[in-house]
C-alpha cells in the first residue's frame, strides 16, 4: 500500500508542491488569519468601530498596551477619537476584503464573459473587445478608477452617493481590472476552440452560449484564477489608495487606507502607532496574496517550473 | 517611413477624437454646467438666457465640434470651483509634475535596468535572490505607506529633509523650477524617491524576463557553444538585444508615473497636476476633470506615437514589416 504522503503526491500535485514551499505555506497562514479576522471582526473585537457609544474620546491617543502610557483594555493603543485601534483593523481589513473580493469577482465575470465571446465568435466582436482593451490597458488602473469614482460623484446626488459607495468603489475598481481577464480568457479560448469536444458539442447542434459556458469555460478557469488571485492584491491596494486619498469608503467607516491616512497627520506629534500598525496589516495582506499568486502561477504554468 | 508615420498619426487623432468625445460627455452631461455656475436666487429666465449664451441648446454635434475647436485653440473653459482658466491652472502646475517624474524615471531607470541585468545572469546567487525578495515587498507596498514611512525616517525621525511642498523654487519665466537651488533639491528628494521605488521593481522585472528570453535563444547558444567568453556574450550579444523593449518600458513608466504621481503629490503636498486633479474629484469640478483627461491622453499619444517611431528606427524587424505590408 502506498504511504499517505505518495497517495497525495499523485492524487494532488498542487497540494504536494504546497506542502514542500514553506514560503506559500507562510502566506497561506496570514491569508487565512487575515480572512478570519475579518469575518469574525464582530465578534472578536473588543468595541465596534462603528458604534458611537462604545469607544470614549477621553481614551484618544493612548500607546500601545507594552508602552510606559499604555493601557490593557487596548492592545496596540487608540486613535484619535479613543477608538480601539486593533478592533479598527479588524473592521477595517473586513472593509478592504469585502471591497478587494467582490470588485474581482465584478472584473472577473465582466473580462471572462467578453474573452470568452471574443475568443470565441471571433470576427468583428472580437476586434472592438481587444481595441477597447488595448486603449484601458494604457490607462493605469488607479487613473481609471478615480475616473470612475470622480464621474459617479458627478451623477449620483450626495446623499444618494454616500449610500452607494462601497458600490461605486466595486465597480470603479473592478472596472480598472477586467482587462487582463479578458485577455487571458479570449487568448485560452483560441486554443481550445478548435479542440475536438467543442467540434463535437457543435455537431451536435448545442447552442453558442452553452458550448461556451459549459464545455470551454471549465478547461480555462486555472489561468484565471492565477490572475484572480494577483488581482486580488492589485484591488486591495487599490481600495486602500482611494480611501487614502479621501475618495474611497465614507470617512465614519474604517478602512485600512482611511486609518493610515488618519494617522498620517499624527506622525508628526509622535503618535507613530496609528499609522504603523494598518500599514503593516495591509503590507503583510497584499504580500501574501501576491506571494500565494505567485505559487499559483509557478504550479500552473508547468513552462515556469 | 513617412508612409508609416502618417498611419500612425491618422489613428492617434482618432483617438484624440474619442477621448475628447468622452471628456465633452463628461462635461455636457454630468451634471447642469448652469445650475453649478449661477447662484440659488438666478431667475429661470436668467438661466435661460445663460443656457442660450453659452450654446447648451444647440444641437449636440455642433457643441462638440465647439468643444474640439476651443480644446485646438488651448482655451480649455473656466473651473467651477476657483473661477479661473483651466488652461492656466494646469500650465501653472504642470513643471512640479514634469520634474518629479523625470528624476523619479531617471532613479527607476538607473537602478531597475542593472538590477535586471544582474538578476537575469545570476539565477541562484545569493545577491540576486535577496534583490528579487526585496522586489516582490516593493510591489506589494502600497506607493502612499512608502511615502509615510520615509516621511517619518527621514522627516519625523532625523529631521534631515523636508516632507511638504516643492521648498525653495527658481523662476524662469512662468516655468518654476526646483533643480536651481539647494532647498528645491532637497524638497525633491523623497517625493522622488517615493515614486521611483514602486516603477524600479517593474522595470527590474521586465528587464529580466526580457534577458532571461534573449538569453534562451539559439543565437546565444550558439555563440556560447563557439567558445565566445561569457562577458562577450552577455553584454555585446544578450545585452545588445534585450535592450530594445527598454524603449517600450520607459513609454510605460511614463504612464504609471503620471497615474501614481497624483498619490505621491498627495502625500508630499505637491503643487502638482495630480494634486490638482485628486482636488477636482473631490469637489466634482467637471470642466478640470475633463481637461485633465484631455491632456493626459495627449501626453500618451505623443508618448506612444514617439515609441512607435523609435521602434522603426532601431528594430529592423518592425520596418521591414511595415515596408513588405
Amino acid at each position: 500500500m502506498l504511504s499517505y504522503w505518495r497517495r497525495i503526491r499523485i492524487e494532488n500535485e498542487l497540494l504536494y508542491l504546497f506542502l514542500h514551499n514553506r514560503v506559500a505555506q507562510v502566506a497561506a497562514v496570514i491569508a487565512t488569519v487575515a480572512i478570519f479576522g475579518a469575518f469574525f471582526a464582530p465578534l472578536i473585537a473588543s468595541t465596534n468601530p462603528h458604534d458611537l457609544a462604545s469607544f470614549d474620546i477621553l481614551d484618544s491617543f493612548l500607546p500601545p498596551a507594552w508602552t510606559e502610557d499604555g493601557d490593557t483594555r487596548f492592545l496596540i493603543g487608540t486613535d484619535d477619537q479613543g477608538r480601539d485601534l486593533l478592533s479598527a483593523i479588524l473592521y477595517g481589513t473586513r472593509l478592504s476584503l469585502l471591497v478587494g473580493l467582490s470588485s474581482v469577482a465584478f472584473a472577473a465575470v465582466l473580462g471572462t464573459s467578453l474573452g470568452l465571446a471574443a475568443g470565441y465568435l471571433g470576427g468583428r466582436f472580437d476586434a472592438v473587445v481587444m481595441r477597447i482593451a488595448d486603449v484601458q490597458l494604457s490607462l493605469p488602473a488607479i487613473l481609471t478608477a478615480l475616473l470612475v469614482d470622480g464621474v459617479a460623484r458627478g451623477i449620483l446626488p450626495r446623499e444618494q452617493h454616500e449610500d452607494l459607495l462601497l458600490i461605486v468603489l466595486t465597480i470603479a475598481i473592478g472596472l480598472s481590472l477586467w482587462v487582463n481577464f479578458a485577455r487571458v480568457a479570449r487568448a485560452s479560448t483560441f486554443v481550445e476552440r478548435n479542440k475536438e469536444y467543442v467540434q463535437a458539442a457543435e455537431i451536435m447542434g448545442q447552442h453558442p452560449v452553452r458550448i461556451m459556458l459549459v464545455a470551454i469555460l471549465p478547461n480555462i478557469l486555472g489561468p484565471l484564477m492565477v490572475i484572480g488571485t494577483i488581482d486580488l492584491a492589485v484591488a486591495i491596494l487599490l481600495e486602500a489608495t482611494l480611501s487614502f486619498l479621501g475618495v474611497g469608503v465614507p470617512a465614519d467607516q474604517p478602512s485600512l487606507g482611511t486609518l493610515i491616512r488618519i494617522g498620517t497627520e499624527y506622525i508628526f506629534s509622535g503618535e507613530w502607532w496609528i499609522v504603523i500598525f494598518p500599514s503593516m496589516t495591509l503590507i503583510l495582506m497584499i504580500i501574501s496574496v501576491n506571494i500565494l499568486g505567485d505559487f499559483f502561477r509557478t504550479v500552473l504554468n508547468p513552462r515556469l517550473r | 517611413m513617412a508612409a508609416f508615420i502618417i498611419k500612425r498619426l491618422i489613428q492617434s487623432i482618432f483617438v484624440m477624437l474619442a477621448v475628447s468625445l468622452l471628456a465633452f460627455a463628461l462635461f455636457r452631461f454630468v451634471g447642469d454646467p448652469v445650475a453649478v455656475m449661477v447662484g440659488q436666487e438666478t431667475s429661470v429666465e436668467d438661466q435661460e438666457r445663460l443656457r442660450e449664451q453659452l450654446g447648451l441648446n444647440d444641437p449636440v454635434v455642433v457643441q462638440y465640434t465647439r468643444f474640439v475647436g476651443s480644446l485646438v485653440r488651448g482655451d480649455f473653459g473656466f473651473s467651477y470651483r476657483t473661477r479661473q482658466p483651466i488652461g492656466e491652472m494646469i500650465l501653472e502646475r504642470m513643471p512640479a509634475t514634469l520634474e518629479l517624474g523625470i528624476v523619479s524615471l531617471l532613479i527607476s531607470l538607473s537602478v531597475g535596468i542593472p538590477a535586471g541585468i544582474y538578476t537575469a545572469l545570476r539565477n541562484d546567487g545569493v545577491l540576486a535572490n535577496a534583490i528579487l525578495v526585496v522586489t516582490l515587498v516593493g510591489v506589494s507596498i502600497p506607493t502612499f505607506v512608502i511615502g509615510i514611512f520615509l516621511i517619518y525616517l527621514f522627516g519625523v525621525q532625523l529631521g534631515w529633509l523636508p516632507t511638504f511642498g516643492r521648498g525653495d523654487v527658481v523662476e524662469i519665466g512662468w516655468w518654476k523650477t526646483n533643480f536651481l537651488s539647494l532647498g528645491g533639491l532637497r524638497a525633491l528628494i523623497l517625493p522622488a524617491i517615493t515614486l521611483g521605488v514602486y516603477q524600479l521593481t517593474l522595470t527590474m522585472r521586465m528587464v529580466r524576463s526580457e534577458m532571461q528570453d534573449v538569453m534562451n535563444t539559439d543565437f546565444i547558444k550558439f555563440a556560447i557553444a563557439r567558445g565566445i567568453d561569457y562577458r562577450t556574450v552577455h553584454y555585446r550579444h544578450a545585452l545588445r538585444n534585450s535592450m530594445v523593449p527598454v524603449i517600450t518600458i520607459i513609454g510605460l513608466q511614463f504612464g504609471g508615473i503620471i497615474a501614481f504621481s497624483i498619490v505621491t503629490e498627495s502625500v508630499f503636498q505637491w503643487p502638482g497636476m495630480g494634486l490638482l486633479f485628486l482636488d477636482s474629484i473631490r469637489y466634482v469640478d467637471i470642466p478640470v476633470m475633463s481637461v485633465y483627461l484631455v491632456i493626459i491622453a495627449l501626453i500618451f499619444v505623443i508618448i506612444n506615437l514617439t515609441v512607435d517611431i523609435l521602434y522603426f528606427i532601431i528594430d529592423p524587424r518592425v520596418r521591414l514589416k511595415a515596408e513588405g505590408s
